[in-house]
């Protein structure tokens, strides 16, 4: 407070002293209330960046009709569950073996890391060998890898044993989803929750036992 | 302003009287001195100090061409890739309003890092310009995010998945950064959701922050003024008048000067509208003429040319460290890439500012991050191969050595004196 001869002083007009102490705290009380208003009128504004409700029911789980699906064949990318791309695949007995004595430098072969329901935790990352349900999403920054099943020589790999390229960055995967070492994505694909309605009919979205 | 004369004809007379009715109201002739016919500049700028005031004429045409745009695009999943069609086929110029934006975004990205390159060269960067200079890092932080958000609404493939790639990027940020995606996202998958949002933000939140800053940067280097190419302080050497010896002031030698440099910008501008509008894919790129696609990402993802030396850094990243994954620290170097200059004013010890009187360690430092910075944007843009990150990982230790040898080379190195007075 600035008194009238200029000078910085202890005393207001006509009222005494100023009590410097009782100052600070209303200061610091209003400012610690005004605080504590800001985060609250924050609340919903961050919120409404959550998923909307109408974003969660589009997120519901989905059926695919596997009863077409030829050996060595894969359907997808299918948007399926919360839209995101699906792989199914059906494998033959002879990539199954491969699957289980991999001979490509795997990140986590044995699927450690939580990328699938525990059902799926195996060589060949899902409830039945033959039939894989992947998300079609790069584990690295979300691009969409493409399916390379042929056994052979690519510009990636000269020595290549069928898989998962991805476009975007130079991601390698096996045909259980099983991320190369070396290459930028950190994770095998992820595989979603998902259960056998019958034989030829999945449910992604809804893990074994939920039906 | 100057009193009227007798020899001063009726209409002039009624244009001071007008302006000290003005004046007692409001601070128009004090404002107009203050910011332009009493501030001096150094009377040696050369083309280096072009950019500042191009920056500007291109933020209004942005902001111009982009209120024009918002007249027909529709914020939709299933309409705004059409919207934009059809805004190039049936709205009348919608064409030109549409090329104008998209190349405007570019040049706006052209003529910032030429900028920043003059801030580089002259140090107009050390004290008392930190603040200028941290401001103007805001305004460029601004600009990337907005360039981002504004490169989703066309809703082209390329629009998507770049999108995608770069939202992820968040996702890189440990424990939270799963839940943190989906949050900015507003979804489980990049969707018209995040295209609303993105578009709410590209037009309104963003275009106003960088109003304000930029007229921040505009308050903050008026109070410091300009150093001009010398790095030298006109405001030393002042004349009996207490004008700078070497200053002009900005209104009206540099105003004329700046004009005349607006019309030459403005014609290689529109040769780009009119004969070049895609830049030959680098402005606009070929997989975005095709509608966004959830399902199937283009066999050869690249940002638009502005971010591909920031994204050559990030794919550069390629080993994991202290039991964080690559994808993490790639995250780390592209972000430490962009936010690095900021700590510029703290790094440079030299005794003197501008390049010109600096030694050779600080010339062949900041030639070899210019040319870092040219091979990373380059490999930004091409497929990703085992040579390419070999060659983007050497360009990014460069880059990053410019900034944190800074402090040792700028000490050791011997320095010319600063001239007593502007040179020419």
């Amino acid at each position: 407070m600035t008194s009238a001869n200029g000078s910085t002083a202890d005393t207001a007009h006509g009222v005494g002293p100023v009590d410097k102490d009782r100052r600070y705290f209303l200061i610091g009380a209003t400012s610690a209330v005004a605080a504590l208003g800001v985060v609250g009128a924050a609340v919903p504004f961050v919120a409404s960046w959550s998923p909307s409700a109408k974003a969660r029911a589009m997120g519901a789980p989905v059926k695919i009709d596997i009863s077409r699906l030829e050996p060595g064949q894969m359907v997808g990318p299918m948007p399926a569950w919360r839209g995101k791309p699906v792989f199914v695949m059906s494998r033959t007995a002879e990539v199954i073996e491969r699957l289980k004595s991999p001979t490509q430098n795997l990140q986590d072969p044995q699927s450690e890391r939580p990328m699938q329901p525990d059902s799926s935790k195996n060589a060949w990352r899902s409830t039945k060998p033959e039939i894989g349900v992947y998300l079609g999403l790069c584990t690295h920054l979300g691009c969409s890898p493409k399916y390379y099943p042929v056994v052979g020589a690519t510009d990636w790999d000269g020595n290549w044993q069928g898989g998962f390229f991805c476009p975007c960055h130079g991601s390698v995967f096996d045909l259980a989803g099983r991320v190369y070492a070396g290459v930028p994505a950190p994770d095998n694909l992820e595989v979603p929750p998902y259960r056998y309605e019958t034989d030829t009919v999945i449910v992604v979205g809804e893990g074994e036992g939920a039906a | 302003m100057q009193k009227e004369t007798p020899a001063q004809g009726k209409y002039v007379r009624m244009w001071f009287d007008f302006m000290e009715w003005v004046d007692a109201r409001f601070p128009a002739t004090e404002t107009f001195e203050y910011h332009m016919s009493k501030y001096y500049a150094p009377k040696n700028f050369n083309f280096w100090y072009y950019f500042g005031w191009l920056g500007i004429v291109v933020l209004i045409m942005q902001i111009l061409t982009g209120v024009w745009l918002t007249m027909n695009y529709v914020p939709s999943g299933a309409e705004a890739f059409a919207s934009v069609e059809y805004i190039m086929r049936d709205v009348e110029y919608g064409w030109l309003l549409r090329y104008l934006h998209s190349t405007g975004a570019s040049f706006f990205f052209i003529v910032v890092y030429l900028h920043m390159f003059r801030g580089l060269m002259y140090g107009s960067y050390r004290k008392p310009r930190e603040l200028l200079w941290l401001i103007g890092m805001a305004i460029f932080a601004t600009l990337i995010v907005e360039g981002f958000f504004g490169y989703l609404l066309p809703w082209g493939n390329m629009s998507y998945w770049g999108a995608q790639v770069i939202v992820s990027l968040v996702g890189a940020i440990p424990v939270v950064g799963g839940d943190l995606m989906e949050w900015v996202r507003g979804d489980f998958l990049m969707s018209e959701i995040t295209l609303n949002r993105f578009f709410a933000l590209h037009v309104i939140a963003l275009p106003l922050v960088l109003v304000i800053l930029v007229f921040v940067h505009l308050v903050a280097l008026h109070h410091v003024g300009s150093l001009g190419p010398d790095g030298i302080e006109i405001k030393k050497n002042k004349g009996p008048d207490g004008v700078p010896v070497d200053g002009i002031a900005f209104h009206p030698y540099y105003v004329v000067h700046d004009i005349h440099a607006t019309v030459v910008f403005l014609f290689i501008f529109c040769v780009v509208v009119f004969y070049f509008p895609d830049g030959g894919g680098y402005f606009l790129e070929k997989p975005n003429f095709e509608m966004a696609d959830p399902l199937k990402t283009p066999d050869h993802i690249a940002p638009v040319w502005y971010y591909t030396p920031f994204y050559a850094m990030l794919r550069a990243a390629t080993y994991p460290l202290l039991g964080l994954d690559a994808k993490f620290w790639g995250f780390v170097v592209m972000a430490g890439a962009i936010v690095l200059p900021a700590v510029l004013p703290w790094l440079d010890r030299s005794p003197v500012k501008s390049i010109r009187y600096k030694g050779m360690w600080s010339k062949v430092m900041l030639g070899l991050f210019v040319i870092s910075f040219v091979v990373l944007g380059y490999l930004g843009t091409i497929a990703p191969s085992p040579a390419a990150t070999a060659v983007a990982q050497i360009g990014t230790i460069v880059y990053f050595a410019y900034f944190v040898l800074m402090p040792w080379y700028t000490r050791i190195e011997k320095t010319k004196p600063e001239p007593e007075r502007v040179t020419s």
